[in-house]
């Protein structure tokens, strides 16, 4: 016999937060046009009420009022079909993440996490991987040059980034000791794992900002050279639901950097108020997708096969070596002291600074001998 | 207590809502008076040639290969990281007895040059 009030309390957790990435969703592109103006020396949309707060809103309704194109030649149910895939794993992501620890609510004990399984960090990797398909199938669909391109380059950039983050969701594991999120959030109370293995923290942001697709990463979409990439022939609210996809995903990328790396719901007085929780939640996720908006108005895209060689030769090395040494780390605190631990830092940052020495030196060399 | 999985598909379908919804609100709001010309494929303003979906040269092949491999590392290396420092020694040392094979397939395929973006 399945709790009605406990069915009702999950609907009312899952539609708190598929209605709180949707409003994520709608301030995130004002809260990017805004700083992106800023950092430009524009002022960016400012009309639509107080500070431009309503401009979500008249884009939305924009939006709904336009005319759907299908172009004839399109697959037209896969056509239809893409925006959908896209959307619905970038929103399915957020269902394992804890926001908090227990709350009362009503005289219920109310956990602040829709499901919080004991393979949380696999079901990341899962659905995180299931979000190319959409792409790839709206490059296809569209029959447009483009677009296919687009979706080709999309499947090529996740299988290159996809290992460098699985293995640093392998150094999460190493260090918590567990695959379920509320337990790696709990194992961070001594001390956030971006303190531990600061490297891996550095390797897990660059990677997710390639499975974002977001700049520099943004080769899928270059407007510059495809025009738009896999959405080219998409108009009005399919255009909306891919823009939507993306920008959930930057926001639910941001909240799993946060959970597995930067202590997530905790902080001070977490204890005594546990409403404190989704509250730094917000506030490390702010100060995250500020960085990406930040990285996204200074660095130009990366060429092609840059791109390439940065997962394959440099990340992916580099994360097998982090694991190797968290691993020798762990072992050599349990065998000779706890001190011990703090060799993975150490070592990490030699490594991740003979990394960068190495690609410098490659890239000298290259330019050198086109002189 | 029921098992979360459930909640997880009541999840998957609160979400799919969404977008359907969406896309069907706008079939309703939105005009429609479609024409040949609005209808073509975009290619900036020329006139397509040809088909798009063509035998296209996946240039990644070779890395799809490897992605495979590494992948499937991946996920068995989950089970090491938990369980490593509860077992005995040679548990963890076969864990990266493990890493170090697949490097080395990661440097073989490097000096083989299938790394090379062509």
């Amino acid at each position: 016999m399945i709790d009605l009030a406990l069915v009702l309390e999950w609907v009312i957790k899952s539609l708190v937060v598929i209605f709180m990435l949707l409003g994520g969703f709608a301030y995130l592109t004002w809260f990017e046009r805004r700083i992106l103006a800023r950092m430009q020396t524009r002022v960016g949309p400012n009309r639509a009420g107080w500070q431009g707060l309503l401009q979500p809103v008249a884009d939305a309704v924009k939006l709904v009022f336009k005319e759907e194109l299908i172009p004839a030649r399109a697959d037209k149910v896969i056509f239809v079909l893409a925006p959908i895939l896209t959307v619905v794993p970038a929103t399915v992501l957020a269902v394992v993440i804890p926001f908090g620890t227990q709350v009362i609510l009503f005289g219920r004990q109310v956990n602040l996490a829709v499901a919080d399984i004991n393979v949380g960090i696999l079901f990341l990797m899962a659905v995180a991987s299931v979000a190319v398909y959409g792409i790839v199938l709206a490059g296809w669909s569209s029959n447009n040059k483009f677009a296919l391109m687009g979706g080709m380059r999309s499947t090529a950039q996740m299988i290159s980034y996809e290992l460098a983050l699985g293995l640093s969701f392998v150094l999460v594991a190493l260090m918590a000791d567990s695959l379920q999120l509320s337990e790696i959030v709990e194992a961070q109370r001594t001390m956030w794992f971006v303190v531990l293995q600061p490297v891996g923290a550095i390797v897990f942001l660059i990677v997710t900002l390639a499975e974002v697709n977001r700049a520099p990463f943004d080769m899928p979409e270059a407007e510059q050279e495809l025009a738009a990439g896999f959405h080219s022939e998409y108009s009005g609210m399919k255009f909306a639901l891919f823009f939507m996809a993306e920008y959930q995903k930057m926001i639910v990328i941001s909240i799993i950097a946060v959970t597995l790396f930067f202590g997530g719901y905790l902080g001070p007085f977490i204890g005594r108020f546990p409403w404190l929780g989704p509250v730094y939640v917000l506030g490390k996720v702010v100060a995250l997708l500020f960085g990406m908006v930040w990285i996204r108005a200074t660095l130009p895209r990366i060429r092609y096969d840059r791109l390439m060689d940065l997962g394959w030769k440099v990340l992916l090395p580099l994360v097998l070596g982090l694991v190797l040494i968290t691993a020798t780390g762990i072992l050599l605190a349990d065998e000779f002291g706890n001190s011990l631990v703090w060799s993975i830092p150490v070592v990490s940052i030699l490594a991740g600074f003979l990394t960068v020495g190495l690609v410098d030196r490659s890239l000298r060399r290259k330019f050198n001998a086109l002189r | 207590m029921p098992n979360p999985w459930v909640f997880i598909g009541l999840f998957i379908i609160i979400a799919a809502i969404i977008p359907i919804g969406a896309i069907v609100v706008a079939l309703i709001l939105g005009p429609k008076k479609p024409n040949p010309i609005k209808q073509s494929t975009y290619e900036c303003g020329l006139e397509t040639v040809g088909d798009s979906l063509v035998q296209f040269k996946a240039q990644y092949y070779v890395f799809a290969l490897a992605f495979l491999i590494f992948d499937v590392e991946a996920v068995f290396l989950f089970p090491w990281a938990i369980a490593m420092n509860k077992m005995p020694l040679y548990v963890a040392l076969e864990g990266v007895i493990f890493i170090v094979i697949l490097v080395a397939g990661l440097v073989y395929t490097w000096r083989k040059g299938a790394l090379e973006w062509v």
